[in-house]
């Protein structure tokens, strides 16, 4: 295969193994940080304390994980946002697909124009607060549609969804679809989202995620905890060791055990917040390189 | 005269025949409509309160006009060299530390001899970016505590262990490299599509003509990606502004506010913490004006320069 072997195959041999090193730093550096937080939440307040904690837990338990497992806040939020990501990421689907399918078609008077009101509000936000007055003048402060509705549609996903539609499905099927007589909505329904499974789960994904990982609509528009999304109740917690002291409050500790004790609980609180992308990461990341293909191509 | 006017309504009638045909499609856009107006432009058009003293009782229309007021403020306020000093520097500091890396770690990954390896390496470095602005800012805060791992490190050296998230020298620092230590996994996927789309035949005549890896790096590779990277810089300069305030934030303390305190940041706390409503729209809107600017003028330079661009 490799027929200019001879003359530099001394400096390709060096390249492989610089390549190879190169790698693997990157490998390590990644790694490295979340498997040191693994290890610390299983491993006991001592040796957290006193720096013992490598790659792999010392004094191994799980107190830390009891205490999570009890407070509310921390299960009404993963509940929360569970429901928040479900109804959200659904509500995602829908607006995108109804108007990425019409700005697909050739045919639609007035494409440009609406693709050109959806691209500039990309391009030009409003600022927060005058966001901030609209979402309260429609009376949805602190009310379960403002973590679903504000952000139905993401117009890079939408641009998304349109060119894989304009690319993936030629026009003959639209035309002959149309002198079978069947309408817009059946060639939505019977030729065009049967063909776009792909890009479906590319945007469920990337919706879900999105939405999973949200904290700051949460911060600034619900006032109710048990209606907090699961980062808005992590960042409370992580930031404020009052927050955790009271959940090991049952616990009788000496103050320097206490705040040994409170370091466990932050590293065990962000593993619990990963468990499910975790959990789901091997399954979605093909669909996650897809996505970015299909959203690098230009369209 | 007549002409044109015949023109006109063939043109007309083409457009009402068009309608009517595809009326479905055209009742399929009206809740996305509604929303984009709703949710996107009755807020752009709420940005008048910059030019406002905005009141509760008033509302947004019935406040009284002020001019320029709020604006002349802000520029004149001892802050704004501060925080465009700040939100600048951030930025273009994150921009040219984050250009190399995906470049890198994409052709790294694209010469990698052994599959399983390459696999593996490419699971985790992406696997970052699906975890949350707020997780990764806990990650980092302890790792960077007084008892986590760096500083025990750099006690067991016999140094003096470091405040790292206290100290404004070093927040800019610990924003841009812990951002790359998310994305770059993700940014380098894009990368490997453009690296993907090479025709091997280049590949082919580089290797009979003898090229070494090397070689083929720098005359293939980089000048393949290199509209790829032109799109990534568009985008980031015309965000230079705009940087988002989650992250930073999460990250912002007391004692890291000199340099940590940025546009967004501000206007979140001058708005809804000190609720100067008028005062933080002007800002914003400052903001989003220069950002929008910016975005249109850097994507005609690089249209003119390399027929790249992003509309």
């Amino acid at each position: 295969m490799n027929k200019g072997k001879t003359k530099n195959s001394l400096s390709d041999k060096m390249f492989y193994l610089i390549n190879g090193l190169f790698l693997l730093i990157c490998l390590l550096v990644v790694a490295f940080p979340l498997v040191n937080v693994v290890s610390q939440s299983f491993s006991s307040p001592k040796a957290v304390i006193s720096g013992k904690v490598f790659l792999l837990p010392v004094e191994f338990n799980l107190n830390a994980y009891k205490h999570i497992f009890q407070n509310k806040l921390l299960m009404s939020g993963y509940k929360n946002s569970f429901i928040y990501t479900s109804v959200g990421t659904l509500i995602n689907i829908v607006m995108t697909v109804i108007i990425a399918y019409p700005l697909s078609r050739k045919d639609f008077i007035g494409r440009n124009a609406i693709t050109g009101l959806f691209v500039f509000t990309m391009i030009f936000t409003a600022p927060l607060i005058p966001t901030y007055l609209n979402i309260k003048n429609l009376g949805l402060l602190d009310s379960f549609w403002v973590m679903v509705i504000p952000g139905a549609i993401s117009v890079y996903n939408m641009i998304i969804a349109r060119t894989f539609f304009q690319n993936t499905i030629p026009v003959e099927l639209f035309e002959a679809a149309e002198l079978d007589g069947a309408s817009d909505l059946q060639v939505l329904k019977n030729v065009v989202l049967p063909l776009s499974k792909p890009i479906l789960a590319v945007l469920v994904l990337y919706y879900a995620v999105g939405h999973w990982n949200a904290y700051f609509d949460g911060m600034i528009y619900l006032n109710t905890e048990s209606k907090f999304p699961l980062q808005v109740v992590l960042r409370n917690i992580l930031a404020s060791v009052q927050m955790i002291e009271q959940m090991v409050g049952s616990v009788t500790l000496q103050d320097a055990q206490r705040l040994a004790y409170v370091e466990v609980m932050k590293y065990a609180i962000i593993v619990f917040g990963s468990i499910p992308v975790i959990l789901l990461y091997p399954f979605v990341q093909k669909y996650f390189v897809k996505g970015v293909m299909i959203g690098s191509v230009k369209g | 005269m007549k002409f044109s006017n015949s023109k006109l309504i063939k043109n007309v009638n083409r457009i009402k025949k068009g309608i009517f045909r595809h009326w479905q499609l055209y009742l399929l856009v009206i809740p996305p409509l509604a929303y984009l107006i709703i949710f996107k432009y009755v807020p752009l058009i709420g940005s008048v309160i910059a030019f406002k003293d905005y009141s509760f009782a008033k509302g947004v229309f019935g406040s009284d006009w002020v001019g320029a007021k709020h604006f002349i403020r802000f520029f004149k306020s001892p802050q704004f060299k501060m925080l465009m000093f700040n939100t600048i520097g951030l930025s273009l500091y994150q921009i040219i530390a984050g250009i190399m890396p995906p470049i890198l770690l994409a052709i790294a990954l694209n010469y990698a001899r052994n599959r399983i390896f390459k696999k593996t390496v490419q699971m985790v470095t992406y696997m970052p970016y699906f975890i949350s602005t707020v997780l990764v800012v806990g990650i980092l805060s302890q790792i960077l505590s007084l008892n986590g791992i760096v500083n025990q490190v750099i006690r067991a050296m016999g140094a003096e262990p470091v405040h790292f998230m206290g100290d404004p020298k070093l927040f800019r620092s610990l924003y841009v490299f812990s951002g790359i230590w998310q994305n770059t996994g993700y940014n380098a996927v894009i990368y490997l599509a453009a690296l993907a789309a090479i025709s091997p035949e280049l590949y082919e005549a580089a290797i009979i003509d003898g090229a070494s890896v090397w070689k083929r790096i720098f005359y293939i590779d980089i000048p393949s990606i290199f509209p790829t990277t032109v799109i990534l810089l568009i985008l980031a300069c015309g965000r230079i502004l705009s940087i988002g305030y989650e992250k930073v934030l999460l990250m912002q303390n007391n004692m890291n506010m000199q340099t940590s305190d940025i546009i967004s940041t501000y206007v979140y706390r001058v708005g809804l913490i000190s609720m100067q409503y008028s005062y933080s729209t002007a800002i914003g809107l400052f903001q989003s004006v220069v950002s929008f600017v910016l975005l249109v003028l850097v994507n005609r330079i690089s249209r003119s320069l390399n027929e790249t661009s992003l509309w």
